[in-house]
């Protein structure tokens, strides 16, 4: 058991769960914001592919970084423009934007390396002491640039939408967009930027995962974006929460990855995967610490 | 560009007028990426056209792909009725499909097929119908959204098929046994020859005949007359009598029985087994095929039929532009379709509003 608590197991708990974190955020800006966000999954797979292409091309990881934060802004934004300008369903949008970004990067894939299921490896980022005792790889974990940036930006947004300017008009938009823009405030504007902030978001953890493989494979995020959904809806649509919530996960998927080394063919194990959509399922239904969503979520201003 | 297809789509009103324009979208998106995988573009549009309607066999495999979509697009259909996304299609068509092939490779050898085809479909619609109606008490009962519990149930039935498939049933190739002779279904080749080789059942006019008599019963039964009044205005039904949370329990019910139907198509039309993968995807191109054909039992089927053919071109063109470029067309139509959809009539939403409202049980 004294495994499953180490410092080993700790760093590895810190670079499972980044991806998943980093999405969640990104999914609670957005819908903070009032924009129902399904197309998770499409953002953190274009700001991996996009990472990878561009770290490939230049062999510069930072612009790899750049990138891949680009374009997950990009298809974020997208997304909001379809929902607030042109009134598509929001669930209908990010349905095909999952799958806009699987076949996009796919396509990429065949188009730039040629190959149907994976680009060419990539260095990532390499700091930290190289060993492999658990000190070491936790070190390296925290070392990591886009981890710290990820952390740094998990941990600022609670104090964003709680203090600043933005972030009051964010969750005003998301709350009563009717009223807000009786307020004055430009709500299809602000949600705009609030979807640009969720796309950066949740493409540096589509960046994370890329640069931790390697390389980008096809379909690499996973179903990630779906348990950050998860994460949202438990978390009542609070940043903080939703990152320990992601954490946990991490901490699962990490025991489960142990578990399966010691003793392989245990498939009880794979039904541990099972627990953050059960989780979610159980909360919701038993209504256990429920907290209502954004009250302006899928409407729009009248 | 969805600006212009916006101010386009107002002066052509006419619901036929929107669906030519995601197509010709389409096409134009097709030429562009033919283009830049340095194929000549009407090359690939002939071999696309080759691949499908141009042989017998490429219009089997069109009617084949179109099965599936049929039943998925008609499940999203009945669903939208009352207001509802059942976006969970995905996984209740994966869990019936396993039901059916597991049911159905356990059938004693000598069981005839008029009894082993009706017990086929029951099971079926039963999983089918079950899993739906667990998003749909969720909904209407405990006020979860069924778009959240959709995406959460789908996630479950990915992870549960595989582990279901090796642990359970010790399959080693994530492939069930093969069904009872008795329980597949004719291929259409054996009535119409020129479809040879392909991979169309008498599942398809089964689809169509399903589509016809779901449309009718939604315009004249009571109950399906009720549904359309919950999707549109569910607290008037309830100042009216009208029971509003049954009646989306039994939409969703329906439209997972529908949804669970694919395996007629996919298990016993086809494979006459499940492997894991069989028919994946198509509970989400089925909202595609919705969102372009919700209006009639014939939309819906040019629809599917549009949607079908784009997923076997895909196929036909591989060798010239990769056969993921038919995704990124889809993705795109689809897009297109609910632009365009929307701007021609602003004053309908498709559904109430998306939130995961806390609302009283």
């Amino acid at each position: 058991m004294s495994s499953l608590f180490s410092v080993a197991m700790l760093a590895e708990t810190l670079r499972i769960s980044a991806p998943y974190a980093c999405a969640a955020v990104g999914g609670v800006w957005a819908e903070r914001a009032g924009i129902v966000q399904i197309g998770l999954e499409g953002v953190l797979l274009s700001g991996a592919f996009a990472a990878v292409a561009v770290a490939v091309a230049s062999g510069s990881m930072a612009l790899g970084l750049a990138a891949g934060v680009a374009l997950g802004v990009g298809v974020s934004m997208l997304h909001a423009t379809l929902v607030e300008k042109t009134r598509i369903d929001a669930v209908v949008s990010g349905i095909a934007l999952n799958l806009l970004a699987f076949s996009a990067t796919r396509l990429a894939l065949r188009a730039l390396y040629d190959s149907a299921s994976n680009s060419p490896s990539i260095a990532g980022f390499r700091f930290g002491p190289t060993g492999t005792s658990g000190t070491d790889m936790l070190l390296r974990t925290l070392l990591d640039p886009v981890t710290v940036i990820a952390v740094l930006a998990i941990a600022a947004s609670p104090f964003v939408f709680a203090e600043t300017r933005f972030g009051l008009r964010v969750r005003a938009v998301g709350e009563n967009p009717t009223a807000a823009r009786a307020a004055g405030i430009n709500v299809s504007r602000t949600r705009l930027a609030a979807l640009a902030v969720s796309g950066a978001m949740t493409a540096l953890g589509g960046v994370h995962l890329a640069f931790d493989q390697h390389r980008f494979e096809s379909g690499m995020s996973g179903g990630r974006g779906f348990i950050a959904l998860a994460a949202v809806v438990l978390s009542g649509w609070r940043p903080a929460r939703a990152a320990v919530l992601c954490l946990a996960f991490g901490w699962l998927e990490a025991v489960q990855l142990r578990l399966q080394d010691v003793s392989r063919g245990s498939s009880l194990a794979t039904l541990t995967q099972l627990l953050p959509y059960v989780a979610t399922l159980l909360v919701l239904a038993l209504g256990l610490g429920r907290r209502a969503a954004p009250a302006g979520l899928g409407r729009h201003a009248e | 560009m969805s600006a212009v297809a916006a101010r386009l789509a107002r002066s052509l009103t006419p619901p036929r007028v929107r669906v030519l324009f995601a197509i010709a979208g389409a096409l134009l998106l097709l030429n562009l990426l033919s283009w830049a995988f340095g194929a000549a573009p009407l090359e690939t549009l002939a071999e696309a056209y080759s691949g499908t309607w141009g042989t017998g066999y490429g219009i089997g495999q069109v009617l084949f792909k179109s099965t599936t979509l049929l039943f998925t697009g008609l499940a999203f259909v009945v669903a939208l009725r009352v207001g509802l996304f059942n976006i969970g299609a995905e996984g209740q068509l994966g869990l019936a499909s396993l039901g059916v092939a597991v049911l159905g490779s356990r059938l004693p050898a000598n069981m005839p097929a008029l009894v082993a085809i009706p017990l086929m479909l029951a099971c079926a619609i039963a999983i089918g119908a079950g899993y739906a109606g667990l998003a749909g008490v969720l909904r209407a009962r405990l006020g979860v959204h069924e778009i959240i519990s959709g995406i959460m149930l789908n996630r479950v039935v990915d992870v549960v098929l595989p582990w279901l498939l090796v642990a359970v049933l010790g399959a080693v190739s994530l492939r069930t046994a093969n069904i009872a002779p008795a329980a597949s279904l004719m291929k259409l080749s054996a009535v119409v020859n020129s479809l040879a080789g392909s991979a169309a059942s008498i599942a398809f006019p089964l689809a169509v005949v399903v589509v016809f008599a779901t449309f009718a019963w939604l315009e004249r039964s009571r109950v399906g007359r009720e549904f359309a009044w919950v999707g549109k205005s569910p607290s008037v039904c309830t100042a009216q009598g009208i029971d509003v949370p049954k009646r989306r329990v039994q939409a969703m019910l329906l439209s997972g029985a529908l949804a669970g139907l694919v395996a007629t198509g996919t298990v016993l039309g086809y494979e006459g087994a499940f492997e894991l993968g069989l028919g994946a995807g198509a509970g989400f191109s089925g909202i595609a095929v919705a969102m372009l054909g919700r209006t009639s039992p014939a939309a819906l089927i040019f629809s599917a039929l549009v949607f079908g053919t784009l997923a076997q071109a895909g196929l036909a063109i591989n060798a010239l532009v990769p056969r993921e470029a038919m995704g990124v067309l889809e993705a795109v139509v689809i897009l297109l379709v609910g632009a365009v959809a929307i701007a021609a009539e602003p004053e309908t939403p498709l559904t109430e509003p998306v939130a995961p409202k806390v609302s009283a049980p």
